[in-house]
């Protein structure tokens, strides 16, 4: 009995300090995979405030003012006044279809206005 | 263990034999005992302090050890410390009310030399020179050979100039990571924001410090790394700053001002949601401070809080208001108003020599401005209690805004308050105060006659305030003011819309050996509005201001300050969400006969 016991703790022994010896290294492993994360969190946060930064500094107000001056012809932006505060009854409701009768075999005409048309071809 | 008897027989017999007397060998052994009894105690004892002394040398010696580690070595982050997002070693942003950036940090890097690393200092100092203009090839060149070891060469780099300095490929030319206070909206808000510089400089990392406005005010709660994360939301409304900052500017250019300052105060809060001093500079490039002349020539001078000026006329309605809460008048009661006054030596006159009188209602003395109306009504209210209206309206400490230059700018008053003191303070002369001590106790009169701290810190709910004036007499004072916008001083105050109420001011600088410069004035508009139900406070002053456009120069206040004022409330009314309302005007005969 009693030899057989010695064996059974010494291999119980040796699979303990097998799985000691792996989670050592899985353990330093993982710390240096936070580590790495938490450099990279860092270098992305840093990254994130300096974009929020340069977001801020290309909507800086006199820089939009300029670009709406350059473009007005496309946006056609001015500044906000009271006149444009409207009313809900000034918004129309919607005219309800019109009920005419469908159109049956239109008929297309064709005609001069003057007569300096005519040299045209 | 063996016990040696006390009496042992052997001995006492031969004593006895010799005819010695047999008890001296008793108390012999009896000493001896207690000796070794008390050698051992002293033993054990000995050894238990050595032990404690041990104890105490090795917890003693492991803290000595510690907080030596803790001197020498260097400051590192915690590897592994979970989610590291809510402590930071930054400076905390500063927004505005909606969460816009007014001033953050930017990453950057500090340049500096290990001369003896260097292998050609000569060439180094050249291609430097060649870089950064303001440094000089022959200077730096000196610095690097005179034998130091450390040499401190630029505190900012562009990530170009960085670039540039490493492709001069030295090794004795180092970078240090640097954190930059960055705003971006450049001059937008410099006299809230302030500035910030670098405090300690080390080679791994400098400390920022606030030396200015909020910055500075708020220094310790923007260096907490505990609120790092969490920026700081002023009362700034950004985009009313924008169109207040356009609009002065203007004015300023159009009526020939020295400066101009703008206040814009939600009533209700206590909130200030703009505040501009031009001329102003860029926070990110600070001019330094004049070193001679009036402070208040340099961009850096807040005119909003640090002007201190006798801000004439606006004063007025604080006097009414006064006479009317403590029953001595009401809107419609006829005061002497019969101009000049005489005061002792002192002769109160009005505006280019007119005479309002003999009697004025109090409402017209408003709409008229008339001094000598109000001085009369001061003199009723007597000196003691006009001081203590004026303290409960704030006019007399200084304002607690959280800017740093708020508190050294206390208003000027004189030593003795004489009579002759309480009637030219009544219309705003012999005292001093700055544009935002008026815009707070207009508020205070805005608000339903409830006095608000301000602030330019953001607030989510009301404050509990002081009530200085009744509801009644707050709201018959608005009136009063709405009437001297209809048909009063002010008329080019009016906003279609907006039911502008509101009082000019317009005073003769001091001058600076005493005595008054008749040439030059500070204008300020103090305004309300709507005025039926006030939601926003507005002071307009402007520093030397002139409307040129006709033959004589216009210098009073609802000629310049006036016009401006009521074009920042056109633009920042709207803005600010106040829809117009629609004033219906009295029928006329030809429009009643339509109806």
């Amino acid at each position: 009995m009693r030899p057989l016991l010695f064996i059974l703790s010494a291999v119980v022994l040796m699979s303990l300090a097998f799985w000691a010896y792996r989670e050592n290294y899985a353990t330093q492993r993982a710390q240096k995979d936070v580590t790495a994360l938490t450099r990279e969190i860092a270098h992305l946060r840093e990254a994130l405030s300096q974009q929020r930064a340069e977001w801020a500094y290309l909507n800086r107000p006199s820089r939009l003012r300029d670009l709406v001056v350059l473009n007005f012809d496309s946006l056609g932006l001015l500044p906000m006044e009271p006149e444009q505060f409207g009313r809900v009854e000034q918004v129309a409701y919607p005219l309800p279809p019109l009920s005419l009768p469908e159109l049956g075999m239109p008929v297309d005409t064709m005609g001069l206005i003057s007569d300096e048309m005519e040299d045209t071809p | 263990m063996i016990r040696t008897p006390l009496r042992p027989l052997a001995r006492i017999l031969s004593a006895r034999a010799k005819g010695e007397n047999p008890d001296y060998i008793e108390r012999e052994n009896i000493r001896l005992r207690a000796e070794t009894t008390r050698a051992r105690a002293q033993n054990r004892a000995e050894g238990r302090l050595l032990l404690l002394g041990l104890a105490f040398f090795a917890a003693f010696m492991v803290v000595g050890a510690r907080m030596g580690l803790l001197a020498a070595s260097e400051p590192m982050e915690p590897r592994s410390a979970g989610l590291g997002a809510e402590i930071s070693g930054r400076r905390a942003d500063i927004t505005d009310r909606n969460g816009r950036i007014l001033a953050t940090n930017f990453s950057t890097h500090a340049l500096y030399a290990h001369p003896k690393q260097m292998i050609d200092p000569a060439r180094v100092a050249l291609e430097l020179s060649a870089l950064f203009p303001e440094m000089k090839a022959e200077d730096l060149e000196r610095r690097f050979t005179d034998g130091r070891s450390f040499l401190w060469l630029r505190k900012k780099l562009s990530p170009e100039q960085m670039q540039a300095v490493h492709d001069i490929g030295d090794p004795g030319l180092l970078f240090g990571p640097r954190d930059m206070r960055l705003y971006p909206n450049g001059k937008l808000a410099s006299h809230i924001l302030g500035g910030a510089s670098f405090g300690a400089e080390g080679v791994h990392s400098a400390e920022v410090i606030g030396i200015a406005g909020v910055e500075r005010a708020l220094d310790s709660r923007l260096r907490d790394p505990a609120q790092a994360a969490t920026p700081l939301a002023l009362s700034i409304d950004m985009t009313v700053q924008t169109a207040m900052h356009e609009v002065l500017e203007t004015g300023m250019l159009m009526m020939n001002a020295k400066a101009a300052a703008g206040v814009l105060m939600d009533v209700h809060t206590g909130e200030v949601l703009s505040l501009v001093s031009l001329p102003d500079f860029d926070p990110n490039d600070r001019p330094t401070p004049l070193l001679k002349g009036d402070p208040a020539d340099s961009p850096l001078f807040n005119h909003a809080v640090q002007g201190v000026y006798e801000l004439g006329s606006t004063f007025k309605i604080f006097t009414t208001s006064q006479a009317m809460e403590l029953g001595l008048v009401n809107a419609n009661t006829m005061v002497d108003a019969d101009a000049p006054l005489r005061w002792g030596k002192h002769r109160i006159g009005e505006y280019e020599g007119k005479n309002y009188g003999p009697l004025l209602s109090v409402t017209d003395v408003i709409v008229k401005s008339s001094n000598v109306g109000t001085a009369n009504l001061a003199l009723k209210i007597g000196g003691e209690r006009q001081q203590e209206f004026f303290k409960s309206l704030g006019l007399f400490d200084p304002v607690p805004l959280e800017l740093s230059e708020a508190s050294g700018a206390a208003p000027l008053l004189p030593k003795r308050w004489a009579d002759i003191v309480t009637i030219t303070s009544s219309y705003g002369h012999g005292m001093s105060a700055s544009p935002m001590h008026l815009a707070t106790a207009y508020s205070a009169i805005a608000n339903d006659g409830v006095m608000l701290t301000p602030t330019l810190l953001r607030r989510d709910s009301p404050p509990a305030g002081k009530r200085i004036l009744s509801s009644e007499n707050a709201r018959a004072a608005a009136l009063m003011l709405r009437q001297v916008v209809t048909r009063g001083t002010a008329s080019f105050g009016e906003v279609d819309g907006y039911e502008v109420a509101g009082k000019t001011g317009t005073a003769d600088k001091v001058k600076r050996g005493g005595g008054y410069d008749k040439g030059k004035n500070i204008n300020t508009f103090a305004a309300m509005f709507p005025a039926s139900d006030p939601q926003y406070v507005l002071v307009v002053t402007l520093d030397e201001a002139s409307d040129n456009s006709s033959t004589r120069p216009r210098r009073t206040a609802g000629w310049t300050a006036v016009p401006v004022a009521a074009e920042v409330i056109r633009r920042t009314a709207p803005l600010l969400g106040l829809r117009p309302q629609i004033e219906y005007a009295p029928l006329n005969a030809v429009s009643a006969s339509v109806q």
